[in-house]
């Protein structure tokens, strides 16, 4: 009996010797299997990210020769006509895109969900569009929409509408940009929403329909309130695609034309710093695009309280 | 007894459900039938229209009355459209491969190891996270540029890897296996990296396979990395291929359609042979 308790007092003694030697070889083991990806994520996103930050106070020639001017750009920026429609113009963009965004990949998803024949050929379907590639994406919609000869113009015939100039009228052409982006990207925001609808318990709808709740105060009191982490999901990360993935598209599809209808923000920054040499200036509106999207996050972690994001 | 007979009952119930077409599922059935038919249109409009000749592609009949080849075998004798293919897919492949590498390590430290400071790296990689690529696009191509990578294949390759979306992934699906995997392992004196390498990487197979589909998807479809670190038209991917092909062919949409078709097709194909893996992949991007 006493041999026992001494042995077991013993082999605790060793097991603390070991959990602290094991301690020091974990964080060891942890400073090498985290090596690569820290070193390519400062390298290629920190550094860039404060290298843009500190870029936007120097006027940049042709040459590469950067001069300091402090917040020189930023004051620029203010008095940029261009600058304020391209803000105009993202701003639009974004209040029209998301919560179509929303609505459309909500609705897409409570479709789905429905137990009807051939239902998973219908989801392959409206999600197909987000494989392909935007640059693909725009050269078919311009082929669709071409003037006077394109099919889309053709359907309109049909209802006594003649030649839309989709992408030649600035009136128009905005609004055929966010068509394309919500067609694209509905897919997407459908399967994140399908995943949502799907964790929440069948047995509370069956509880509501037993008291005699409709379909609209099972949706109103059921399945909203029960999406909300995803709901929340879906308005960051599709706030930072539309303002920051609009790109391609603009890029191929309108080159930010016409008259700067479509030069959403990311766009004219690209046109700054690779057609006009300004490095400067377009570093200084990126980081003020940094700055505003990271502040929109954080606000948006806050009101989720920044819950389900780690589960220690 | 009862009660499994009643879950069978309940089941043989939902099933014959299933089949029965009541008005309500009749009318959520075709309007089904018709935003699928909506969405697919304009990618079904760009390959029966590649198969029209020049003469033809404009008119409005779906199928081409005289469908042709010729589109396809000019684009690929006027374009080196099979080297910008062979570009993006080895460049695509690379990325995946080194991406689930070096992420999988990351997320293992970040989920299965403690050290001190672990939560606070981990802020710091998921807050890279906000920080998307086009945003510090001049930034990025003056490091590339800084570091003699401009027009090379690793310029086009080692920045795209480092992405936090994987390791995030991969770290929520680490912290979610049981602890005793690893106990009787520690106790038999294996390594880490052991550990690692013969019990969490054969359990991340599922996951692992979803995000490599994700990951190749996302970087076939590149665009502007590519587009502002190459001007070599021998490393061209085919994006950049088919963007400069239409600027030069801007009026012949038979042409244009033909590449556009081409450069699809891959990422259709995987599409459909890998529906489940892509969107396993989207669903455990939720934040579950």
């Amino acid at each position: 009996m006493t041999v026992q308790l001494s042995r077991t007092a013993g082999r605790r003694e060793v097991e603390t010797k070991r959990v602290s030697l094991s301690e020091r070889k974990q964080r060891r083991a942890a400073f090498w299997f985290l090596l690569p990806d820290s070193l390519g994520l400062l390298i290629f996103v920190a550094v860039p990210m404060l290298l843009a930050i500190g870029l936007g106070f120097f006027s940049v020639d042709g040459f590469g020769h950067a001069e300091f001017i402090g917040f020189g750009n930023y004051l620029r920026m203010a008095a940029d006509p261009q600058f304020w429609s391209s803000t105009g113009v993202t701003l639009l963009y974004l209040v029209i895109v998301v919560p179509a965004i929303f609505v459309v990949g909500l609705g897409l998803a409570l479709l789905v969900q429905q137990r009807i024949p051939f239902i998973g050929v219908i989801r392959s379907a409206l999600f197909v569009p987000y494989v392909i590639s935007l640059v693909v994406i725009a050269m078919v919609w311009q082929f669709m929409l071409t003037d006077k000869v394109g099919v889309l113009n053709g359907f309109l015939e049909l209802f006594g509408i003649h030649g839309l100039s989709f992408l030649g009228d600035p009136q128009l052409t905005l609004g055929t940009v966010v068509v394309i982006t919500v067609w694209f990207q509905m897919g997407y925001y459908m399967i994140i929403f399908l995943a949502g609808l799907q964790d929440i318990p069948g047995e509370l709808y069956e509880a509501a329909r037993i008291d005699g709740a409709s379909a609209w105060q099972r949706f109103r009191f059921i399945t909203l309130p029960l999406l909300r982490p995803t709901s929340f999901f879906v308005l960051i990360t599709s706030t930072i695609a539309v303002v920051t993935g609009g790109f391609d598209l603009v890029y191929v599809l309108t080159n930010g034309g016409p008259s700067g209808a479509t030069s959403l923000l990311i766009f004219y920054i690209y046109q700054q710093a690779f057609l006009y040499g300004e490095l400067g200036y377009a570093a200084a509106i990126g980081s003020l695009l940094i700055v505003v999207l990271m502040a929109w996050s954080l606000l948006m972690f806050k009101l989720t309280k920044g819950g389900r994001f780690d589960n220690d | 007894m009862t009660e499994t007979t009643r879950t069978a009952r309940k089941k043989l119930k939902t099933a014959r459900a299933d089949r029965r077409w009541t008005p309500q599922k009749t009318v959520l059935f075709i309007v089904g039938v018709l935003l699928g038919l909506l969405t697919v249109f304009p990618l079904l409009w760009m390959v029966t229209s590649s198969f029209k000749p020049a003469d033809e592609v404009n008119n409005l009949d779906l199928l081409p009355s005289h469908p042709t080849l010729e589109n396809y075998s000019y684009v690929f004798s006027q374009v080196p459209f099979a080297r910008y293919m062979i570009n993006s897919f080895l460049i695509a492949a690379a990325i995946t491969v080194l991406a689930l590498f070096f992420h999988s390590m990351a997320a293992y430290a970040l989920a299965r190891l403690k050290f001190r400071g672990r939560d606070t790296i981990f802020l710091m990689i998921f807050s890279t996270l906000l920080v998307s690529a086009p945003v510090i696009l001049i930034p990025t191509f003056i490091v590339i540029r800084t570091l003699g990578l401009l027009d090379s294949y690793a310029g086009l390759i080692i920045p795209a890897i480092f992405n936090a979306f994987g390791i995030f992934l991969l770290r929520q699906f680490y912290i979610s296996l049981p602890a005793e995997l690893e106990e009787a392992a520690l106790i038999d004196g294996a390594s880490y990296w052991r550990i690692y390498r013969s019990v969490i990487l054969p359990l991340s197979r599922p996951i692992m396979s979803a995000l490599a589909v994700f990951f190749f998807l996302a970087n076939w479809n590149a665009f502007v990395l590519p587009l502002t670190i190459t001007s070599n038209p021998d490393l061209w991917v085919v994006q950049i291929g088919i963007a400069n092909f239409q600027q030069q062919y801007s009026s012949s949409w038979n042409y244009i359609l033909a590449a556009s078709t081409v450069a699809a097709l891959p990422t259709l194909l995987i599409f459909f042979f890998f529906q489940k893996q892509i969107v396993a992949s989207i669903k455990s991007a939720g934040f579950k």
